[in-house]
């Protein structure tokens, strides 16, 4: 299937023009009823002219971390338009660059220099790239294992045949296989696009930072408030909300708490019934 | 025609007698029901007849639903100023939606629950989400009692907990459908149960019946702030809720239908969320199906949900 556009083709037009009833003619014939009737209408008219609704627009703003800090998902992704869907049988994967730091690449632009002679030995980085700590198997692996020594533009695969970065999957699959799999057929990894037409793909090293791949901790957006506080009138301060610290927090009155009382609860009757037995 | 029958059935009586004159008091007294109702009728607005009169959503005509469709629009016009692209698209022929779900890879970040209040329009306040991520202890396993869905620590993962995300499971025994009294909640053809937001009662029966705690009230009017608004819209998805019906998720029909994937599957940072046609053997959710350890919850109940749980490593 080819990608369908984010537009909607069956949203409704204006709804065809509505005869208009006066009211006047009726109200005179039954004079009691066509009062009754005109107040009734006045008031469903009320209830069509009161004044606009005002949403509560200070309520999400106060919420730190809003999905507004990720507009970027519910915009079209205009870079999917016309990509074939799914994976080439060759392997091949429509990716972009992966995310390099500024000014990093094209590698050749330093490495390339008459001055920089590619130096093969493996040893500690003192003069450039000091940043990178390498936690990826690291008593196994130097720089060299994944980079080429000549051509620093592409990749190395243990065969010796050099890749672009835009295939690095091919790289890592060399040790992750299980995980390259899946990632072929999109059960490893993250797909955005449309889940019957065009996708994009990330490389591994859009989330996995190649040198120290393990993901860091993220601060979780705000837990929901509970039943108690929908309102936002009605929520208290945090100090009276949370009465403990961290995973412990169980107020009173929470699930959790109640769920302690049941279980106390049931504790008492086992003791009983087994009084019973005595 | 009632006349005739008033002097058939009392021949005898030259006074017309008290029968006669209630039964010409029963004849005045139903005329002027029937010209009451509709001097009221007379006194509305179109809208607020076709209100009045409405029809399930399952039963429109195509004309009809454009009438709909018009009047929500109108309704959001006059409520937030804004233009919306409200759509009735059916559910695409062939497809049977499934949703999947990498429990070894969920953080429990809550990118998803609030991804989801911003693109189905839910209420800020009263606060509403139909996500919502369960904190479970890894010693204890699958454990829904002792699960906390307000868990706060600096930073996830938690290493002594792992997530479940929990929302509407799209059952294909569906017990909220079964209970509705009036028939606003069904499931459609492509597997996403709905709900038709102008036909519900507010009954929460389907609340009640939902094994998953998945479908929420609104309490009163929803308030989503104008440059939240999410404009693009669907009839049975995330147009704008009245106050005393209950809601859901509808595993973003406003996007599945059109080829897209769901907001929450767009925003997971960690992509754990799969989504696909169950239809399709090439598609992801089928591919978990095939090579993954898939469960359902509860499957001991047999309602069948098609948002599937796996373990990716």
């Amino acid at each position: 299937m080819s990608g369908a556009s984010g537009t909607n083709p069956s949203g409704g037009g204006p709804g065809a023009p509505q005869p208009q009833i006066t009211i006047s003619g009726t109200g005179a014939l039954v004079p009691l009823l066509g009062v009754a009737g005109i107040t009734i209408a006045a008031v469903l008219g009320f209830i069509e002219t009161q004044p606009p609704y005002v949403p509560n627009e200070g309520v999400m703003a106060a919420v730190p971390h809003s999905p507004s800090e990720f507009p970027a998902v519910f915009a079209h992704d205009e870079a999917l338009d016309g990509l074939d869907a799914g994976i080439p049988d060759g392997g091949l994967v429509p990716t972009a660059m992966p995310p390099f730091s500024d000014g990093v690449f094209p590698c050749m632009d330093c490495h390339g220099e008459p001055d920089q002679p590619p130096n093969p030995l493996r040893r500690k980085l003192e003069d450039a790239h000091t940043k990178i700590v390498l936690k990826h198997d690291e008593e196994h692996r130097w720089c060299l294992d994944c980079h080429d020594l000549k051509d620093r533009d592409q990749l190395k695969l243990a065969s010796g045949e050099l890749v672009p970065f835009t295939e690095s999957y091919k790289l890592c699959g060399q040790c992750h296989g299980p995980q390259y799999r899946d990632w072929k057929v999109g059960i490893h990894g993250k797909r955005t696009g449309y889940w019957n037409g065009t996708k994009r793909y990330l490389l591994c090293v859009n989330c996995h930072w190649p040198h120290d791949p393990h993901f860091a901790p993220l601060k979780p957006l705000p837990p929901p408030v509970r039943p108690q506080y929908l309102r936002a009138e009605h929520r208290p301060g945090p100090e009276v909300k949370v009465k403990s610290e961290g995973h412990a927090a169980k107020p009173e009155g929470s699930v959790e708490a109640r769920a302690a009382e049941s279980k106390d609860a049931t504790k008492d009757v086992k003791k009983e019934e087994a009084g019973h037995g005595k | 025609m009632a006349s005739e029958h008033a002097g058939a059935a009392f021949p005898h009586d030259p006074n017309g007698g008290p029968d006669e004159a209630e039964n010409a008091s029963r004849r005045e007294f139903m005329v002027q029901l029937g010209l009451a109702a509709s001097a009221v009728l007379a006194g509305c607005t179109p809208e607020q007849r076709e209100e009045f009169l409405r029809k399930q959503f399952k039963e429109l005509t195509p004309e009809e639903i454009t009438e709909r469709v018009a009047h929500l629009k109108e309704d959001v016009k006059r409520k937030w100023d804004k233009d919306a692209t409200i759509s009735a698209k059916p559910a695409l022929p062939g497809v049977v939606f499934g949703y999947g779900l990498d429990l070894s890879r969920c953080i429990g970040c809550r990118r998803c629950e609030y991804a989801c209040v911003k693109e189905n329009n839910q209420s800020r306040d009263p606060q509403l989400h139909w996500i919502r991520v369960l904190e479970m202890e890894k010693e204890k396993g699958i454990d829904l009692e002792g699960a906390n869905p307000y868990y706060d620590p600096a930073t996830v993962p938690d290493p002594d907990h792992f997530y479940v995300p929990v929302a509407c499971q799209q059952c294909e025994n569906s017990p909220c459908a079964r209970v509705c009294p009036v028939g606003a909640t069904y499931k459609e053809p492509d597997g996403i149960v709905v709900i038709d937001y102008d036909w519900c009662i507010g009954c929460r029966s389907c609340m009640a019946a939902c094994p998953y705690g998945a479908r929420h009230f609104n309490w009163a009017t929803p308030s989503i702030p104008k440059d939240e608004l999410n404009t693009n819209m669907h009839v049975l998805g995330n147009r704008p809720r009245p106050k005393g019906v209950v809601e859901k998720c509808t595993w973003c029909v406003q996007r599945t239908r059109e080829g897209r994937y769901p907001a929450c599957v767009e925003i997971c940072p960690v992509g754990a969320r799969k989504f696909g046609n169950l239809n399709d053997p090439t598609s992801e959710i089928s591919r978990i199906l095939k090579d993954k350890r898939v469960f359902v919850l509860k499957s001991e109940l047999r309602t069948k949900p098609k948002f599937f749980y796996f373990y990716g490593l």
